[in-house]
């Protein structure tokens, strides 16, 4: 038998296995004490295409805030009646090119009659602005004085690039063979882990537990399992892939539950999954019953936001440039106006 | 250079061996020998026979039944289709039931095949070493191997079932399956607290690398010394020649001390054999007697202070007026 025959196959072989592998170089960057594995791995050359990819577009001129309101002047200004004409008309024309750059104003309004709420993305932009103000206003401890606006998560998308459904359950079939757990397939949601892959409806929609370690040396009745773990070190994949950062971003080597000597953005990190769960309860989740059919996920639930929603990969959303500077309008007041689905047809 | 290169150079290749005669109450040995050139560049050039006997055939039919079940399992979990079954191949996994069912029977699809698959898997190994224990009683042998094979069972026992028993639930057992198993490990010393502070898991580290040291040390030495005659190893344990000298002052001389033809041998078996034997009793303590590896080493002084680098950052989980 000529084995030798198989070497260079077999050569080939491993060498298309590499293929998988992220090309070098990658570049460490410290980040706490000397020694302690406290380190950022980036590679520049992926660094490069993210950071462009993560521009800010230009904001349209300034104008002035004074004369008429919008309120007064237009019909059904429900949210930015306060806006004078001149804002508000800028505050339309930008969120255009946020949201609809190709399909324009007609893709939210009946051209004919710019009031009517005939359209279900009129009615879901409306709820995403209140959305947007309290966010801005009331999440200072996540989006500090950054804030946000619709091109934080649109980037010129009508739907946002990253947004999450419910998972279905399992076709099990007769339920006697196969059952996955909710895990063990290569999923994104979870860095193609194989991770429990919908970390998102126990904790960004529900309250769960994420917090597993017990806070005593010996057992003294910390009851949750490594199973659980799994859950949570599958949010935590997921948090590490959307920020393109790695678990020593915002922990310490030593103890991922110590929060002593901890780097600061995990507590931004901790609001930000508050934010995300009050976010897909009281806006997104709500806002089911206005969607069309084909923007509903498998089972008949709208869109919801995770990290990835805004983060896109970069440590800060657009790297941490703020357009909110340049439309204040957006910044506030958090309060509710309305709610979401009574405007319906 | 005659020593230094990957493959075995010289093949001593003579009429093929059936072996000696068996003696009473064994079965005879399955296969014709043949002679294969390429397996003699990494051993023994002659393949087969092989004992099987009524030990190995219960073992290798208790491990197909545990191996098809974890197959049939993964093909279901991507509803049987052969494509998806190829590619997600080291994704796929069969669970132990959920941590809710404790150590109660659960369905089979919720943990009932993990528990079928546990008990072959055990079987079949069980089996096994008791087939080495024999076959090395049988050629006169020593018991060092079936031992040391043994140490290796006992850290799947523990993995598998002495744990779980005392934590009450088959949840907190190992999945079958390739990179399940894997994130596993990592979420096991997640939820304890960081396992690296588990004094026993540094043991375990220590005994690991030491094993492949060691073994690196003692194959380049033999390799070494192979020009006058050091491969006669066993002999030269009471009769030491040249080889046998040359190999120990090169190591007194590099290092003060040196093992001996003999000696060596031990120091391999314990390393591999404490390896798993102590690493399986940090895992045993692992949940039943120390819940947080990391607070368990602050409170005894393992887990050293390191300078404060960041702003003090406090758990806004207790800060009143944060969101919940």
């Amino acid at each position: 038998m000529k084995i030798s025959n198989l070497l260079l196959p077999a050569f080939l072989g491993a060498l298309f296995l590499l293929t998988g592998c992220e090309r070098p170089p990658t570049d460490t960057v410290q980040h706490g004490f000397r020694g302690t594995g406290m380190v950022q791995v980036y590679n520049p050359r992926l660094l490069a295409i993210k950071t462009e990819e993560n521009e800010v577009p230009a904001s349209l001129p300034a104008v002035p805030t004074d004369g008429p309101k919008a309120g007064q002047v237009y019909k059904n200004v429900k949210v930015l009646g306060n806006l004078s004409v001149n804002e508000f008309t800028r505050l339309m024309l930008s969120m255009t090119t946020w949201v609809a750059p190709n399909e324009g104003c007609a893709y939210c309004h009946n051209l004919a009659n710019l009031a009517e709420d005939t359209k279900y993305t009129k009615v879901v932009a409306r709820r995403m602005i209140e959305m947007t103000r309290h966010i801005n206003a009331d999440w200072k401890t996540h989006v500090a004085e950054t804030g946000v606006t619709c091109y934080t998560c649109h980037r010129g998308n009508p739907v946002p690039n990253y947004v999450w459904f419910k998972e279905p359950e399992q076709d099990k079939g007769a339920d006697f063979i196969g059952d996955r757990a909710g895990q063990n397939l290569a999923a994104t949601s979870v860095g193609l882990s194989s991770l429990p892959s919908d970390p998102f409806t126990p904790f960004l929609l529900g309250e769960l537990d994420i917090r597993v370690n017990g806070s005593t040396a010996l057992p003294s009745g910390n009851r949750h399992s490594i199973k659980q773990a799994e859950w949570t070190y599958g949010l935590m994949t997921h948090m590490s892939s959307s920020l393109g950062v790695n678990c020593t971003y915002c922990h310490n080597t030593q103890s991922f539950s110590s929060w002593k000597g901890s780097p600061p953005q995990r507590a931004t990190a901790w609001h930000g999954i508050r934010m995300a769960r009050d976010l897909n309860t009281a806006y997104l989740e709500p806002l089911a019953p206005v969607f069309p059919q084909h923007r509903l996920g498998e089972l008949g639930d709208a869109a919801k936001a995770n990290c990835a929603t805004c983060h896109q990969g970069a440590y800060k959303p657009l790297n941490g440039q703020s357009m909110l500077k340049d439309h204040p309008q957006l910044a506030g007041p958090g309060v509710q106006t309305q709610v979401a689905s009574a405007n319906k047809k | 250079m005659q020593y230094q290169n990957i493959f075995t150079t010289v093949q001593a290749v003579g009429p093929v061996h059936h072996g000696i005669e068996l003696g009473h109450g064994n079965s005879p040995r399955t296969g014709e020998p043949l002679i294969q050139y390429w397996l003699g560049r990494i051993g023994n050039a002659q393949l087969g026979p092989i004992y099987l006997g009524g030990l190995g055939i219960a073992s290798i039919m208790c491990f197909v039944i545990a191996f098809v079940t974890i197959g049939m399992n993964m093909l279901a979990s991507v509803n049987w289709d052969p494509i998806q079954f190829v590619r997600q191949l080291f994704w796929l996994a069969l669970e132990p039931p959920a941590p809710g069912y404790g150590l109660s029977l659960p369905p089979m699809n919720q943990g009932g095949w993990w528990l079928f698959t546990g008990f072959f898997l055990t079987a079949s190994l069980f089996l096994w070493w008791a087939r080495m224990y024999r076959r090395a009683r049988e050629l006169g042998l020593g018991t060092h191997i079936p031992w040391a094979f043994a140490a290796a069972i006992w850290l799947y026992l523990v993995l598998g079932l002495f744990r779980p028993i005392l934590m009450g639930s088959w949840g907190e057992a190992v999945p079958f399956g390739i990179f399940p198993h894997l994130d596993w490990t990592a979420a096991f010393s997640l939820r304890y607290g960081n396992l690296f502070y588990n004094p026993f898991h540094a043991l375990s580290i220590a005994f690991l690398y030491g094993a492949t040291l060691l073994f690196a040390m003692h194959g380049a030495t033999i390799l070494a010394v192979g020009r006058y005659g050091g491969e006669r190893e066993i002999e030269q344990i009471i009769d030491r020649g040249t080889a046998s000298e040359r190999a120990a002052l090169f190591w007194r001389w590099t290092m003060g001390f040196n093992a001996t033809m003999e000696s060596i041998h031990r120091w391999a078996w314990w390393f591999a054999v404490l390896c798993p034997l102590v690493g399986g009793i940090g895992i045993l303590l692992t949940g039943t007697v120390v819940d947080n590896w990391y607070l368990w080493a602050v409170k005894h002084g393992v887990a050293p202070p390191y300078p404060t680098v960041f702003p003090e950052v406090i758990d806004p989980a207790t800060l009143t007026g944060a969101k919940p």
